[in-house]
């Protein structure tokens, strides 16, 4: 099964393909309690996908992909409580253009190092961001936040309901599209060329890929994914703090993409639904023990399941195949 | 009298004290077929390396059909037309052979920035590739992962990588290195049929290789050209049996 773009292979979408969507409407249908976990489990496939494409595709490694989601969420915020602002496609747009914007300007520094180096500034730059939001208390309400936000009701017609149904379809059909252009963009002669230098970055030099050109470029891309799921996370709880710029986020949505499958489109659906989840279940099991069970759920994904839950649906199923 | 395809004019390297390239002026004519032959650590794959441009030379030019292209990046090099294979193979191997290919192919033609269209309805670029493997006798393995490829056949990936770039200078670095001598004729057969109008430089150990594939041979020695010369004056050379043929022991 092809999984990115190829020349040898076809694009077409598969019949599992639609799985995810046929779950995302039977939960809206079923389990009408659950629909604010539901656009919160939406919010973090967006921000997971965002993270494959760098990490996944591109082989770009990095410990603070919280900036762009945190730069995304604090452009909504800002917007609404400080311009007073409401519109909520308005707000989308702008927090993606922002935070791509900082995608690129950071991108254009960070990566002309890579490894251990390019780490180390992924973090520095998310330490720092944290902490002008911490400190421009005029602008970002610093410690406190930006509680209030406001969203107008969608087309002038759907306000965000109590029980989250407007904010879960919301997320679903944001997701929807963002989804489809992220395939897009994989099984393109792009996704192809970044799975090249993934995998063998000397030979794309050798071959005349401007290597540092094209991260820049998905990096930036992955940036204004990445602030459309900062966004989202605003919009939706109506306000907007400084846990979304913390090390833990970019922490998190790293675990949720090993759990599910680093380099797979499905990897980052799969993953943050398994964590959120487990977090949900246990954190009503066990309030003060829940992340032992994270922990120990990600020490047997690593050790017994390399390429992740998918990965280890492939592996079943190869073995299924061949007695 | 036309540029030469490759030039190098003075060119040097050194690694703090250690000078693994010095003065080096050497001149490839277009169509040539040019051997660089040396024992081991006289700095051949170095000096190939500064050539495309994955080392920056500590002094000196290199003209590329006349143009200095000294300061000029390696993808850049690769964009007007310098082309390599590596010593130690260099292959996307978890990818299917058509897709090694075919990356160098899209990026020669500019489509490595289409985002939309899915990489496969590019079927000039698949029917392309699949045109070099067939004269590499790899028609059969296009769609296997290279990694399943027996070694010599990975080697010949290399080749059809580098002639998808549409090279005017191809640099071979020991094409045939690590394959079993069974496996050798069909990359010696390869390299006999390749395009004519191609300057191509082979850095090679296997002699028979050099003496039947060269019109020309330039012996390094430490860094430094020893001698230049045609086939039979460089087997006669009394210094290049010195330092290199074996008369004084191979090791």
């Amino acid at each position: 099964m092809t999984r990115t773009g190829s020349y040898s292979g076809h694009a077409r979408i598969g019949i599992m393909e639609a799985l995810p969507w046929i779950a995302a409407i039977a939960v809206f249908f079923l389990l009408p309690d659950y629909l604010s976990l539901g656009a919160r489990i939406m919010i973090y496939i967006l921000f997971t996908l965002s993270l494959d494409l760098i990490l996944g595709y591109a082989g770009i490694i990095t410990l603070g992909h919280s900036v762009f989601l945190g730069i995304g969420a604090y452009a909504a915020g800002i917007l609404s409580v400080k311009l007073n602002i409401n519109d909520p496609f308005l707000q989308l747009i702008a927090g993606s253009l922002m935070s791509a914007v900082f995608g690129l300007a950071s991108g254009a520094v960070i990566l002309r190092t890579k490894n251990l180096t390019l780490l180390m500034l992924t973090l520095a730059i998310t330490a720092i961001v944290y902490e002008i939001g911490n400190k421009a208390s005029w602008l970002t309400g610093g410690a406190d936040g930006l509680p209030g936000v406001q969203v107008n009701p969608f087309f002038g017609r759907f306000e965000f309901d109590l029980w989250g149904r407007t904010g879960y379809i919301y997320c679903v059909i944001v997701l929807f599209v963002v989804w489809f252009v992220v395939r897009r963009l994989i099984y393109s002669p792009f996704g192809a060329m970044l799975t090249g230098i993934r995998e063998n970055t000397p030979r794309m030099h050798a071959l005349g890929a401007p290597v540092y050109q094209r991260l820049l470029i998905v990096y930036t891309i992955s940036a204004g994914i990445a602030g459309i799921a900062g966004v989202l996370m605003t919009q939706v709880t109506q306000s907007v703090g400084l846990n979304v710029l913390t090390f833990e986020v970019a922490g998190d949505v790293l675990v949720m993409l090993i759990l599910g499958g680093v380099g797979r489109i499905y990897g980052a659906f799969v993953g943050p639904v398994v964590y959120m989840i487990a977090q949900d279940l246990l954190a009503k099991q066990f309030p003060e023990y829940w992340s032992f069970g994270v922990g120990v759920l990600l020490i047997f994904v690593v050790f017994f399941a390399r390429g992740g839950i998918l990965g280890l649906v492939d592996k079943i199923a190869a073995r299924g195949r061949t007695p | 009298m036309s540029a030469p395809a490759l030039e190098t004019r003075d060119l040097c390297k050194q690694f703090g004290a250690l000078t693994v390239a010095s003065n080096i002026n050497f001149r490839l004519e277009a169509g040539a077929r040019h051997a660089l032959i040396g024992p081991n650590g006289a700095g051949k794959t170095t000096f190939v390396n500064m050539l495309t441009g994955a080392l920056p030379a500590t002094s000196g030019k290199i003209l590329f059909g006349g143009e200095d292209i000294s300061q000029m990046a390696q993808a850049a090099r690769t964009k007007r037309g310098l082309g390599r294979t590596f010593q130690i193979t260099s292959l996307f191997r978890d990818l299917p052979v058509l897709d090694n290919v075919a990356l160098g192919i899209a990026e020669r033609e500019g489509v490595s920035l289409k985002m939309w269209k899915p990489a496969s309805s590019y079927k000039t670029i698949r029917d392309e590739s699949m045109a070099h493997l067939e004269t590499m006798g790899l028609a059969a393995e296009a769609l296997l992962r290279v990694k399943d490829l027996p070694y010599g056949k990975q080697r010949l990936v290399e080749i059809a990588i580098a002639l998808g770039l549409k090279p005017k200078v191809l640099l071979l670095d020991e094409p045939a290195a690590g394959v079993p001598s069974i496996e050798s004729g069909r990359i010696l057969d390869v390299l006999a049929d390749l395009p004519k109008d191609i300057a191509i430089l082979i850095i090679e150990h296997d002699m028979d290789i050099v003496f039947r594939f060269a019109q020309r041979i330039t012996v390094l020695v430490q860094g430094a050209v020893l001698v230049e010369g045609a086939p039979e004056e460089i087997a006669n050379d009394q210094r290049v049996r010195d330092v290199y043929l074996g008369e004084g022991g191979h090791d």
